[in-house]
């Protein structure tokens, strides 16, 4: 298998489609980029799916071609992590919308021969797991022995256990919601409107001038960044000290609008350096995507007939005491649906003092609750 | 591993094999290891989060939450059996929990410290302090025991509401007393019970 070109790190694949998409369209072909770690064992059992969130991508323990930086999880993927290449074969793949080599609206159109933009139809959760169904195919994983996801990775690990029961033997859900709250939606709104009140975003036209939005893209990753943050873990880190000055280390006001706070510049830091790496109408649809999700809402409104396919399937929720964003309210609404639909499920709130971004960083808790829920299940 | 609590070899011993079972306070999950092992199916509820991460860190399927609010979200007959194990006196509402465990569960095991046992008594009638036992070793200002009830008053309890006791177990520390002077004589009380 090593020999498989379908296997190993920066792969990527065109799949003819159709993929039916759940606004109408079909999508064809369909573009998937996807790194695998570890092998696949002869029984196929031991495949775990790793879904990234809103601006993440499939360098779930590689370094990052444009940033030079380690991979996003590699808290969690890795020698002697939970997720280990050494007992796992690892999927991980940039989802549909999105701009690291998946089709998005960067993506040239057959039909026209120059990127979709806004042409690229609006996607769902729902079809963000189902081209990932479509890839696990073309790898010839029938079964996961796991999807693990944050944030919108677990909206896609929810939708995963409600599309395709049969496929999902355990599934890990962090930080994360079964519907975008009012507020979220808000939040969201705010980031597309900054995009789109930047002139060169142009209708979404600005690929082939070479000039992004990018003051609009970065407004919005600084309003989202706010969202990730607990406000206790702005204080500490921040408070309301200066930005040290060339002639002042203490830094000083500027009776102006420089970057005067070290959050400021902070933000601006944070702003910037997304748009190096991401596309503002990728931003764009997957923000869409994620405010369209309402897992209760394709099952008549109750989340347990959701899950009612779902009897085989393991689940293991974790929130976070200081995420704002998915706060831990919203796993236990899916927890008490998961109850009376009769699933297994553990759930637990960590203690943390990052707000929703815990998931990312180092919290020795989630590792452990991880990797116990995950032998427990190889176990069977 | 090391021995399980006398209250909770009994439960092990006489919960079927093969059962669906709800252990509401589970602590770190020691009953539910055993009752796994006995090919149970075995869920948890416990209030605290180091706990929790301790017992789905050994693989069990434990949810954080609370007795008091979190049961109305079970439905009926989900399960063989409930366990309610040293937790009845921690409840703010004893009464409904009761009643919300005999509805999730087709049976119920409920145990609990008995405040009529002898030494309990002394304390308080002699001593004139509220007690610190074995079975009660947390003093009043710390103790999470905010309902304190008697093996008499837990009689009456379920004989009001129409709940049949199936079986019981006294005890102090791990030997067994009789059913007929458990109130004075037993440290702590096993139940089982169905509607």
């Amino acid at each position: 298998m090593t020999d498989d070109s379908r296997f190993g790190l920066a792969r990527s694949v065109t799949l003819a489609g159709p993929l039916r998409l759940d606004g109408g369209a079909k999508l064809a072909p369909v573009e998937i980029a996807y790194e695998t770690y570890g092998s696949l064992d002869a029984d196929g059992g031991n495949a775990i799916l790793i879904c990234h969130a809103l601006t993440g991508d499939q360098h779930v323990a590689s370094t990052h071609p444009i940033t030079g930086k380690p991979g996003w999880w590699t808290r969690m993927v890795g020698a002697g992590k939970p997720i280990d290449p050494a007992r796992h074969f690892i999927i991980c793949a940039n989802v549909l919308g999105s701009c690291l080599g998946s089709s998005g609206p960067g993506t040239i159109d057959p039909a026209t021969g120059t990127p979709y933009a806004m042409r690229f139809p609006v996607i769902t959760i729902r079809d963000m797991v189902r081209a990932q169904a479509m890839l696990l195919d073309h790898l010839g994983v029938g079964t996961l022995a796991a999807a693990v996801g944050g944030s919108m990775g677990g909206m896609q690990v929810l939708q995963w256990a409600a599309t395709f029961p049969d496929r999902v033997r355990s599934a890990v859900v962090i930080a994360s919601t079964a519907r975008h709250s009012a507020q979220n939606i808000a939040f969201h709104e705010v980031g597309r409107q900054a995009i789109m009140a930047d002139p060169k975003w142009a209708g979404g036209d600005y690929y082939a001038a070479g000039d992004p939005p990018a003051a609009g893209l970065a407004v919005a990753r600084m309003a989202a960044h706010i969202t990730y943050l607990s406000e206790a873990g702005l204080t500490e880190k921040f408070g309301r000290r200066l930005q040290a000055r060339p002639n002042n280390a203490n830094g000083a006001k500027s009776f102006g609008f420089d970057a005067d706070f070290q959050i400021e510049s902070y933000l601006r830091h944070q702003g910037i350096s997304f748009v190096d790496r991401f596309d503002a109408n990728s931003y764009l649809y997957i923000t869409r995507a994620m405010d369209y999700f309402d897992l209760a809402e394709e099952h008549g409104g109750l989340l347990a007939t959701a899950f009612g396919a779902a009897k085989a399937t393991r689940f293991c929720l974790v929130s976070f005491d200081t995420d704002w964003l998915y706060p831990t309210a919203e796993s236990r609404a899916i927890v008490h649906a998961l109850n009376a639909a009769g699933a297994p499920v553990s759930f637990v709130e960590l203690s943390s003092p990052f707000g929703h971004d815990a998931f990312l960083l180092d919290v020795p808790e989630l590792n452990r609750v991880v990797d116990g829920f995950l032998r427990a299940g190889e176990g069977r | 591993m090391s021995a399980l609590r006398p209250d909770l070899a009994i439960i092990a011993d006489h919960v079927a094999p093969g059962s669906r079972v709800l252990d509401v306070g589970c602590g770190d999950g020691e009953l539910m290891d055993v009752l796994r092992a006995k090919g149970c199916d075995a869920r948890g509820i416990e209030i605290d989060p180091a706990n929790v991460s301790l017992a789905v860190g050994r693989g069990l399927s434990v949810v954080q939450g609370d007795a008091d609010t979190d049961l109305v979200n079970y439905p009926d007959n989900a399960f063989d059996y409930a366990i309610l194990s040293q937790t009845l006196q921690t409840a703010r509402a004893p009464d409904r929990v009761l009643a919300e465990l005999m509805r999730i569960g087709r049976r119920a095991f409920v145990s609990f410290p008995n405040f009529a046992y002898w030494r309990v008594r002394l304390s308080l009638a002699w001593g004139g302090r509220m007690p610190v036992t074995p079975a009660l070793p947390v003093s009043w200002y710390a103790t999470q025991n905010i309902h304190q009830l008697t093996i008499d008053d837990f009689r009456a309890f379920v004989r009001e509401r129409g709940i049949t006791v199936e079986r019981a177990w006294f005890l102090t520390g791990s030997s067994r007393r009789p059913a007929a002077a458990a109130n004075l004589r037993a440290e702590h009380a096993v139940f089982l019970l169905r509607r």
